[in-house]
């Protein structure tokens, strides 16, 4: 039913032939009920992507169906969806209901099932005391779920989410994600949630689409994209600290970075220049035996400790548990990993090698 | 004032009520003049305190009367042209650039960009300029005397199309965006979303184009020649007949002031509006 199908599909400004493409074939299939994340750094094109989901984008190349039903054509209002803004978007002269209410009035509900369905959002979301308020004496967190409960009167087939939680402070961020993920729990409508920030990516998606540049660079579940990234770009993109990328060369069984030899338990993939991958929280302090990390500084984050350094010449940062004592800043110290978690990478394209 | 100095404070008050004492005292004059007979205000020093022929001269003036140097027109009939003539020039006024505003901040067609820049260059044409052409126009279509010749020439206005295009330009995107999705059409979209927002500068505009149109002297003077149709501000100059013959002035000072109450009126009631249609930011 709420499926959503993006084939090949292409955006640019301008004229034709002559214009700026910021979407360079985009492929995703999504299933009904699912939560999908689109994921990625400013301008990377996923507003954009979204909006054209929306119907409030021309679509320059290729096709978007929703439950099977191709939209490229379609009037926003015909294909049976419901946006949230990141500035919420609300109507400043009407109240909270008639905000709620307008889209069903507009298609000719009855006056009965709008009060119902507006009741129960407001019940879904709390806001049942804030009805009869306007926009403007409603707090942040307050607009964005009369936002939300707007979105969710219109029964849609897909919610999409254009950054919702970026005008909102950090405690009422993580708040608010927690709301959407019962949400979606609750209500299992398809959502398309549009974010910069990999850490809602994390928490809130099923599968995630991470973007760059206006190419897909990957797409999967959180786990799969944080264990097997597919480029370097969503390596360092996802996971906080990102993951330390050493560019060098490979010999056989050891890995040149910056004129020192560092010894590997395996032989590399292959050899020559190469990109190795390896995340602050898989490296650890060996007794004696290790990579040789000069320690420059250390970052206190109360759970745990970030010791920054350099490796072979290389920036490299560590995650240690925070009630481990810490190296010293200006020593140099062991550093140990095990094989699962290195990641290696084509050192011109960035590619994901196996191996 | 950051200073807490009495002396500027008594200053400040001094000024300010003598500001008022010259503004207001030429009104004063008008009305008690209005309240006693033509032969006590002929004699110098006129009396200023109010006399005893309020009723009797306001009366004569609103019906007219048979004897007099000058026009005798009823004052009654020409309040009642001038303030048909106002309000159909402020609302039409309003309901045009309204709506030019809205196509153009709103529509992309083939001459928009050709559309803004005619209408830009109606602002170097003020109404005395094209009179001629104007009137040639109108006395052909028959539009002479009538409530049409006085008001249709004066209707479009690009100052009023201008400001409402700039308030529209202030509406977020997401607005049209969010009432896209819910289903609302162009026309619906400016009717439930730009016209509740544009209510204070709407008000603001009305209150001007209101004494504007409440104060046209020129155009009536040319369009009108049948007593019945004259605007009460034609009507004053037309109470004082040159020459040697004696003037009414009570019922002079009387219609004058008939012809400040509407638009006062106006002022004072929209005033709330008025201000925050200037100054009002909210979103």
């Amino acid at each position: 039913m709420g499926s959503i199908s993006i084939r090949n599909v292409t955006k640019q400004y301008g004229l034709p032939g002559k214009g700026t493409p910021v979407l360079h074939g985009i492929d995703a299939e999504i299933a009904d009920g699912e939560f999908i994340v689109i994921v990625g750094p400013s301008g990377c094109g996923k507003s954009t992507l979204l909006r054209m989901v929306a119907g409030l984008e021309e679509i320059s190349g290729g096709q978007i169906a929703i439950s099977g039903k191709v939209v490229n054509d379609v009037e926003p209002s015909e294909r049976d969806i419901a946006m949230v803004f990141q500035n919420y978007a609300l109507y400043p002269h009407m109240s909270v209901f008639d905000n709620m209410a307008y889209g069903l009035k507009i298609a000719g509900v009855p006056k009965a099932e709008i009060q119902q369905r507006v009741d129960k959002a407001a019940g879904i979301l709390q806001l049942g005391a804030l009805l009869q308020r306007r926009p403007r004496e409603l707090s942040g967190g307050q607009r964005q779920r009369v936002a939300m409960g707007r979105a969710i009167v219109r029964q849609p087939q897909v919610f999409l989410f254009d950054e919702p939680l970026s005008n909102l402070d950090a405690k009422l961020r993580a708040q608010t994600r927690i709301e959407i993920r019962k949400l979606h729990a609750e209500l299992g409508v398809t959502s398309l949630f549009v974010t910069h920030d990999q850490v809602e990516a994390m928490t809130l998606a099923q599968r995630m689409i991470v973007m760059n540049a206006g190419s897909v660079e990957q797409i999967g579940s959180p786990e799969a994209v944080y264990a097997r990234p597919a480029t370097t770009f969503v390596a360092g993109f996802i996971g906080s600290p990102p993951m330390n990328l050493l560019r060098g060369r490979a010999e056989g069984a050891t890995f040149h970075l910056g004129g020192q030899v560092l010894p590997l338990t395996h032989r590399a993939p292959r050899d020559g220049d190469i990109v190795l991958g390896l995340r602050p929280e898989h490296a650890s302090l060996g007794e004696s035996v290790g990579w040789p990390l000069q320690v420059e500084l250390l970052e206190m984050l109360g759970a745990e400790r970030l010791v920054h350094g350099k490796l072979g010449g290389a920036e490299f940062t560590l995650r240690l548990d925070g009630t481990l004592t810490p190296p010293a800043e200006g020593h140099t110290v062991p550093l140990q990993w095990s094989r699962e978690h290195l990641h290696w990478f084509d050192a011109e394209t960035g590619a994901r090698i196996e191996g | 004032m950051v200073e807490r100095r009495p002396t500027l404070g008594i200053l400040a008050h001094v000024v300010l009520i003598l500001g008022v004492i010259i503004v207001a005292f030429p009104l004063y004059v008008t009305f008690v003049a209005s309240t006693q007979t033509a032969q006590d205000i002929v004699n110098a020093p006129m009396s200023l305190l109010p006399g005893s022929h309020l009723v009797e001269n306001y009366t004569a003036a609103i019906q007219g009367r048979s004897t007099g140097a000058g026009s005798t027109a009823p004052v009654g009939r020409m309040m009642f042209v001038s303030l048909v003539s106002a309000l159909v020039i402020a609302l039409g006024k309003i309901s045009i650039s309204l709506l030019s505003a809205f196509a153009i901040v709103y529509f992309r067609f083939r001459f928009r960009m050709v559309a803004f820049w005619a209408i830009f260059m109606t602002l170097m044409l003020p109404v005395e300029v094209r009179i001629s052409p104007t009137y040639k126009v109108v006395a052909d279509l028959g539009m002479l005397n009538t409530f049409a010749g006085l008001t249709v020439p004066l209707i479009a206005s690009a100052t009023a199309t201008f400001l409402f295009r700039q308030f529209f330009l202030t509406v977020p995107d997401e607005l049209l965006e969010a009432a896209r999705i819910d289903g609302a059409g162009p026309m619906r979209f400016f009717k439930d979303m730009l016209l509740p927002l544009s209510r204070t500068s709407m008000a603001a505009l009305f209150v001007i184009q209101f004494i504007y149109g409440w104060n046209q002297y020129l155009w009536p003077l040319l369009v009108t020649t049948d007593e019945s149709m004259y605007p009460v501000v034609i009507g004053i100059k037309r109470m004082i007949a040159g020459g040697e013959a004696a003037n009414e002035w009570n019922l002079v000072m009387a219609t004058a002031v008939l012809a400040m109450i509407p638009p006062a009126l106006v002022v004072m009631l929209m005033q709330k509006w008025f201000v925050k249609g200037l100054v009002d930011t909210e979103k």
